[in-house]
């Protein structure tokens, strides 16, 4: 049998589940090896599920001897961020305040990915609450890159991209709320990608910003993004933001064809601020589409310098909203010598929450208080009008629109805790994304002379994933490259 | 718009219901100027004649029929609580009682 069936994409351990080359339980096993041996330096799980996964596994593997419909990810190993509601385990949001929560029901993409046959290695780790770009904020562990220890993996899905990069699953689900996915498969090397606003039930993901929030998936190739996101799209009745457009299938969008297609470069994202390795790289992936008959034309989105001014104010806003449910009646920490029920939400709160948590909660009540919700909240809001004009009156000259996702390659661990506004600088590419509701994708573009990944970002027009996985299809298919494993062991 | 003071944290604090110490008061009013002074860029941009966004893409009312249907048993809802008698979340006494 294949020693590193770890290596495997979901399709291909998919194929050789169905094919009899491999059964569930033997990937499962593999996987479970793979972190004995690279979790301990990696420290993307907070969680891993051995037993349920190994169970998991004997099932498929009777259902396939039976002749039963397995569905279409049967076998394959996923990893879960800590942000989405599971009965099985604990959902911490790697935070002390819900730090032993159990979930009394499953997340809408939890049950939809179970009905399709995926098997849960465990949770993985993240910023608290999803607040970050470096998973520093996690009040459980620091995580590392795979490709380099000394470096962060991103954020706030960092361990949803680690576990990929590092082969500790074969894909994961993250959230992004204004770049959470994107950012983290970056700074690791995976395809990680942000579906339209509404195209994924948020039915159990923990809320962070309700009107940017958005799952989706970590992969190792375009192809396994495709495959999930026809698990994952559509209508839920649980969530009355869920979007009632028709999903098509996403595997059709599989074809390396982009001859009709006009890709836009958005001269505003190609400035000084771009590390110039990265711009570089970006260029040369356009360059691989214009070869396959893409159109590439420089595009204009004027108002890109606002975008997160308007992204912190608007996400604190929500943040600060949605997060005062967490006070110690229900569920969660309470401070156990409160006096009066005032000192009990008081000192729970402010020992529950870390330090990043309080200061996005503080940043959005005060956007929103009296005197302040004009000039702060609805000016971001206006502004998030304008960018998402800009973004309208871009896509009628293109169909695509390309980016660095990142300006620069994973920093140090420790470099930018310090400055708050230094760490959120991070997402000037990806906060836009999330304001006008566009899906966008990160795909691996190159390493740079340092070792570490570049991404770029393939951001696309509402609902129209399927464009966005065609050139990124594409451009897999095509680009000259090779970034081969990170070296773990 | 001008610099946070301590007593604007003070009193933020109090409406987000955090009870901060002296160190951390000192944080925030140096981190909260600092980033609220980063947000104030968005006063160059002219939004006179600018809609504020209220959902980022076309949305109605989203209705559904009014049927009973199944949720939590009281064992299951209660399953996360801090405090419960078995029947209620309990929690210290909310009225003045002296």
């Amino acid at each position: 049998m294949n020693e590193e069936l770890y290596r495997l994409t979901g399709h291909e351990i998919r194929d050789a589940i169905r094919t009899g080359d491999s059964t569930a339980e033997g990937v499962i096993r593999s996987y479970l090896e793979r972190i004995g041996q690279v979790e301990g330096r990696v420290r993307a799980y907070v969680d891993v599920w051995g037993n349920y996964a190994l169970e998991q596994a004997q099932g498929i593997d009777a259902r396939l001897k039976n002749g039963d419909d397995i569905g279409p990810l049967a076998g394959v190993p996923v990893a879960l961020k800590d942000v989405l509601c599971t009965k099985e385990g604990y959902t911490t949001c790697c935070s002390k305040i819900i730090e032993k929560y159990r979930s009394p029901f499953d997340a809408t993409v939890v049950e939809r990915m179970l009905a399709s046959g995926a098997i849960f290695l465990g949770k993985v780790n993240m910023d608290e609450f999803a607040m970050g770009s470096s998973t520093e904020n996690s009040a459980v562990q620091i995580t590392r890159n795979p490709w380099n220890l000394e470096c962060v993996p991103g954020g706030s899905s960092g361990g949803s991209a680690a576990a990929v990069a590092s082969d500790e699953c074969a894909l994961s689900l993250g959230s992004d709320t204004g770049g959470s996915i994107r950012q983290p498969a970056a700074l690791c090397g995976c395809v990680g990608m942000k579906p339209t606003y509404g195209r994924v039930s948020r039915y159990g993901l923990v809320a962070f910003a309700s009107s940017l929030d958005q799952i989706g998936p970590l992969t190792k190739d375009v192809e396994d993004m495709a495959l999930i996101l026809n698990v994952i799209c559509g209508k839920d009745p649980m969530d009355s933001t869920s979007a009632d457009v028709p999903v098509p299938d996403f595997t059709e969008a599989l074809d390396a064809e982009v001859s009709k297609l006009t890709v836009g470069l958005p001269k505003e994202y190609f400035t000084e601020a771009l590390n110039a390795e990265m711009r570089e790289k970006v260029e040369a992936a356009a360059a691989v589409l214009e070869a396959q008959g893409a159109r590439v034309i420089e595009v204009s989105l004027p108002h890109t310098e606002y975008a997160v001014a308007a992204y912190y104010i608007i996400c604190m806003a929500e943040a600060s909203a949605n997060l005062a449910r967490f006070d110690g009646v229900r569920y969660g920490y309470r401070f156990p010598h409160a006096r009066d029920v005032q000192e009990m939400y008081r000192s729970s709160k402010s020992e529950g929450f870390g330090p990043e948590v309080q200061r996005r909660i503080m940043l959005g009540t005060y956007v929103l208080s009296s005197g302040y919700y004009d000039a702060y909240y609805l000016k971001a809001q206006k502004v998030r009008s304008l960018i998402r004009q800009d973004f309208q009156a871009a896509f009628e000259q293109c169909d695509v629109i390309l980016t660095p996702t990142s300006p620069a390659p994973a920093f140090k661990i420790g470099e930018k805790t310090a400055e708050p506004l230094e760490m959120y600088l991070s997402d000037i590419y990806t906060n836009s994304a999330n304001l006008a509701g566009i899906p966008g994708l990160s795909i691996p573009c190159g390493l740079t002379a340092g070792g570490l990944p570049a991404g770029l970002q393939v951001l696309g027009k509402p609902f129209d994933e399927a464009t966005v996985l065609r050139v990124a299809y594409t451009y897999e298919q095509h680009r000259d490259l090779d970034l081969g494993h990170p070296q773990l062991s | 718009m001008g610099k946070i003071t301590k007593e604007d944290v003070e009193y933020v604090a109090g409406l987000a219901q955090l009870s901060l110490d002296d160190a951390a008061k000192g944080r925030l009013v140096q981190e909260l100027g600092a980033i609220l002074g980063y947000m104030e860029k968005l006063n160059e941009v002219d939004t006179s004649d600018v809609e504020p966004v209220m959902h980022v893409l076309e949305m109605t009312n989203v209705y559904r029929d009014d049927e009973v249907r199944e949720s939590l048993d009281r064992e299951t809802a209660l399953m996360n609580a801090p405090k419960s008698d078995g029947e209620y979340f309990l929690v210290p006494r909310i009225l003045d009682t002296e």
